[in-house]
């Protein structure tokens, strides 16, 4: 995709400004409607839902304390995957986004909770709260486009190294956690010089994602294999396969979230003394939705109402499905794309992207069995060429 | 209550034994193991879920009963989790109540016997029009809810020894302390005791504990006066002297509405007798919510002046207080900081925010402006 601001078609250029500013009076009623009727059941829901998720977790411990009988290991291994998925989705990032502070329990607040992931929770806050909640989706300002690793929109430059991005977006995917944390620590920037390394910030950030790393490592990869016993291997590797398997399902929820084809970025200038509607409408048409069963909207934290959750990303997950046909009436009311789809569309649209866009723009669309030949000397030349080879042929390949 | 009131009790527990050092450092050392355990969870966490109420885990009670005293007020049976300590009969404690899913908590006079059989205490609350956890506990509280506690608190209590002579005036729900008192101090209401009681309420059936009361006057242990105030009127200081000839003489306890203590306060002061007068204000603040007002930053000691229309955030910088922020559009929740007392006002909707000490409640400054005097926690 581009930024929106240089499309040929504009998909808001049928908007007046005062429509987006009716736009978001009607967002501000909605958000009121859910906030005065937030209340005992909600309450009830996020204990249940913590409940829940403990009992699995004790439970699947427990039973993986034989991990070495198979169906144990299997039932065991599925069970925790579940429980760290819930953990992670429903529980955890909702908690951190505050959506539960209004209780005013201590025990489940933003400022006082802790996740079972790699990045600690303070340092999460503050890229995934503030930076991307703020910036969504603008280029340049949201560190979410790509994560600094991956190329998720044509007007990000490409490089020959974006050729790699497929396997290493699979990687990440595998042990994504790390990647979180790493990337809420700005690892790559604050590596890259001397000064960065050395700042006092840095390295007690660097400190606490250590030790959060330490606990999180011993307890899943030495501590319960040790309470199993002779049953120690396969412990671990039932430890390993489910956190390995919520890596993957929280990555996938996630390039669900921003990246699916037709998703719109902004340009940096755009979001110069932008008004609430204004930042409202860019949410809505920055986000994706995963369309799915009750279950599903669990299992993905209720990620699976992106656009909703952008919207009001302090609004209590349980409502995001009350509100959906609201918002989507809102969409349609004023001609704009609600976007969404099942699972496996959304993450093929969003690998598609990754693959896509690996390669310098206009070179896959292009490319068909006849020409194959000839786009691979193309690509080979972009890629060893010189910048200034580079820049033309870059040019070119965009342009034809 | 703050937290120094806790400590000043862990203060008075006498010494370990030197056996008890190594046992501690035993349980410690498996805590810190199961902590290895349930990471990032704490153990507690998980004994929670089984067992709310044990020793060591945060101070709560469940509800064992609710037993209506009148029409507007309540009798809560808890009983405590197993580090409730004793209370002194007249104290208060602060209990924390989810109501429609918040968390709120206040301060109710304990009118238990001490060492029950049961182990279980009990407060009285009366529902006050348009009180939201009032009415809750009253009318809509379930045997079976899990309650939070603190350790009780509070200066209402007898000298020892105890007086020979005392009077207790009383107004609506401030007969609770009072009645806590008496039925821990049977010395009070003995042959030999010279104990007044004035009560002061709308109707006889708005008494609480109005045949408790009248048992005690009935078998001449106490001498109780009613001021029934729809037909009597409100009681005042004149009135007390002529229903009480000899009060220049009494030790005096009294607990009600902040008017009625101010002047009973003027009038025994005014006969030089203040020394003998103690009084329990049970609704000690009121906040009123206003537009704009002073800002006081706890921690720095700054304070500032705040229109309504300013988020507590921009008014804290531009006095040059150093506070978190984020997004300064409430929506990260990076700026969140205690309100340890007063109100803020919601900009973008308008709400309010009030807050005692000893609430905690969290504010977000970017979108809160000062609806009246607020001090915050930084």
């Amino acid at each position: 995709m581009t930024v929106l601001q240089k499309k040929d078609v504009n998909p808001i250029e049928h908007l007046a400004p005062e429509d987006v500013e009716l736009i978001g009076k009607e967002l501000d009623e909605i958000r009121q409607g859910v906030i005065d009727t937030r209340g005992e059941a909600d309450a009830r829901y996020i204990r249940r839902v913590i409940d829940v998720h403990r009992k699995i977790e004790l439970g699947s411990r427990a039973v993986l304390l034989a991990s070495g009988f198979p169906p144990a290991w299997v039932l065991g291994t599925i069970g925790l995957s579940v429980a760290k998925i819930l953990e992670n989705m429903e529980i955890g990032h909702n908690i951190l986004h505050g959506q539960w502070d209004w209780m005013r329990d201590p025990k489940i607040h933003s400022t006082t909770w802790e996740w079972d992931m790699a990045s600690p929770a303070e340092q999460w806050k503050h890229s995934h709260n503030e930076l991307h909640h703020t910036y969504t989706n603008v280029v340049g300002k949201d560190n979410d486009l790509g994560y600094g690793i991956m190329r998720v929109d044509e007007d990000q430059p490409w490089q020959p190294w974006h050729l790699g991005q497929p396997l290493w977006s699979f990687v990440n995917a595998c042990f994504f956690e790390y990647g979180i944390a790493a990337y809420d620590l700005e690892l790559a920037g604050n590596l890259a010089t001397k000064e960065r390394r050395s700042n006092p910030q840095f390295r007690a950030d660097a400190r606490a994602v250590l030790r959060k790393i330490g606990r999180q490592v011993r307890k899943d990869y030495l501590v319960h294999p040790l309470l199993s016993g002779p049953n120690f291997l396969s412990t671990l590797a039932a430890n390993f396969v489910a956190n390995l398997v919520r890596n993957l399902w929280s990555n996938s929820v996630i390039l669900c979230g921003h990246f699916p084809e037709g998703v719109e970025t902004f340009e940096k200038k755009s979001i110069d003394g932008e008004t609430r509607g204004e930042w409202y409408l860019r949410q809505m048409l920055g986000s994706a939705n995963i369309s799915g069963s009750a279950a599903m909207h669990v299992m993905t934290g209720n990620l699976s109402h992106q656009i909703e959750h952008h919207l009001f990303p302090d609004l209590p997950s349980n409502r995001y499905a009350q509100i959906a046909p609201k918002i989507r009436d809102l969409f349609d009311r004023y001609g704009l794309n609600y976007h969404t789809a099942p699972l496996p569309k959304q993450v093929a649209s969003a690998w598609h992207k990754i693959i896509r866009l690996s390669l310098p723009n206009g070179w896959l669309e292009k490319t068909n069995r006849r020409n194959l030949p000839s786009q691979l000397v193309t690509l080979y030349r972009v890629t060893t060429g010189k910048p200034k080879v580079r820049r033309r042929l870059l040019k070119e390949m965009a342009a034809a | 209550m703050t937290p120094g009131n806790i400590e000043d009790m862990t203060a008075t527990v006498p010494r370990p034994s030197p056996v008890r050092p190594a046992l501690s450092a035993l349980r410690d050392r498996a805590w810190r193991l199961a902590e290895l355990v349930t990471t990032p969870l704490l153990p507690a966490d998980y004994l929670d879920m089984v067992s709310p109420l044990r020793a060591g885990a945060d101070l709560r009670g469940r509800i064992v009963a609710v037993q209506p005293e009148t029409r507007d007020a309540a009798t809560l049976v808890i009983r405590p989790g197993a580090d409730w300590q004793r209370h002194v009969p007249g104290q208060w404690v602060r209990i924390g109540v989810d109501v429609d899913g918040v968390r709120m908590w206040r301060a109710y006079s304990l009118t238990s016997q001490l060492d029950r059989p049961d182990g279980c205490i009990s407060i009285t609350v009366k529902a006050i029009p348009g009180g939201k956890v009032s009415n809750h506990l009253v009318h809509r509280t379930t045997p079976g809810t899990l309650v939070h506690l603190d350790q009780a608190a509070g200066e209402f209590v007898l000298p020892s020894p105890l007086p020979a002579k005392a009077l207790f005036v009383t107004a609506g729900s401030g007969i609770t302390p009072v009645m806590g008192i008496l039925r821990n101090y049977p010395e009070l209401s003995d042959s030999r005791a010279d104990t007044v009681v004035v009560h002061s309420a709308p109707t006889a059936d708005d008494v609480v504990f109005g045949s408790e009361l009248r048992v005690l006057a009935a078998d001449g242990r106490i001498r109780l006066v009613e001021q029934h105030t729809d037909t009597a009127g409100l009681l005042d200081p004149a009135g007390l002297a002529a229903l009480v000839p000899d009060l220049a003489e009494r030790a005096t306890w009294a607990c009600g509405p902040v008017g009625l203590l101010e002047a009973l306060e003027e009038h025994w002061a005014a006969a030089g007798i203040a020394d003998r007068l103690f009084t329990e204000r049970f609704r000690p603040t009121v906040v009123v919510a206003g537009e704009g007002g002073t800002v006081t930053f706890t921690g720095t000691g700054t304070t500032l002046e705040a229109d309504g229309a300013t988020p507590i955030l921009d008014a804290a910088e531009s006095a040059g207080v150093l506070v978190p922020s984020g997004c300064r559009m409430g929506i990260c929740y990076g700026c969140v900081l205690p309100l340890r007392e007063g109100a803020v006002r919601d900009l973008r909707t308008g709400e309010v925010t009030t807050a005692v000490p000893g609430d905690g409640v969290l504010v977000q400054t970017c979108i809160s402006a000062a609806a009246g005097a607020c001090s915050i926690d930084h």
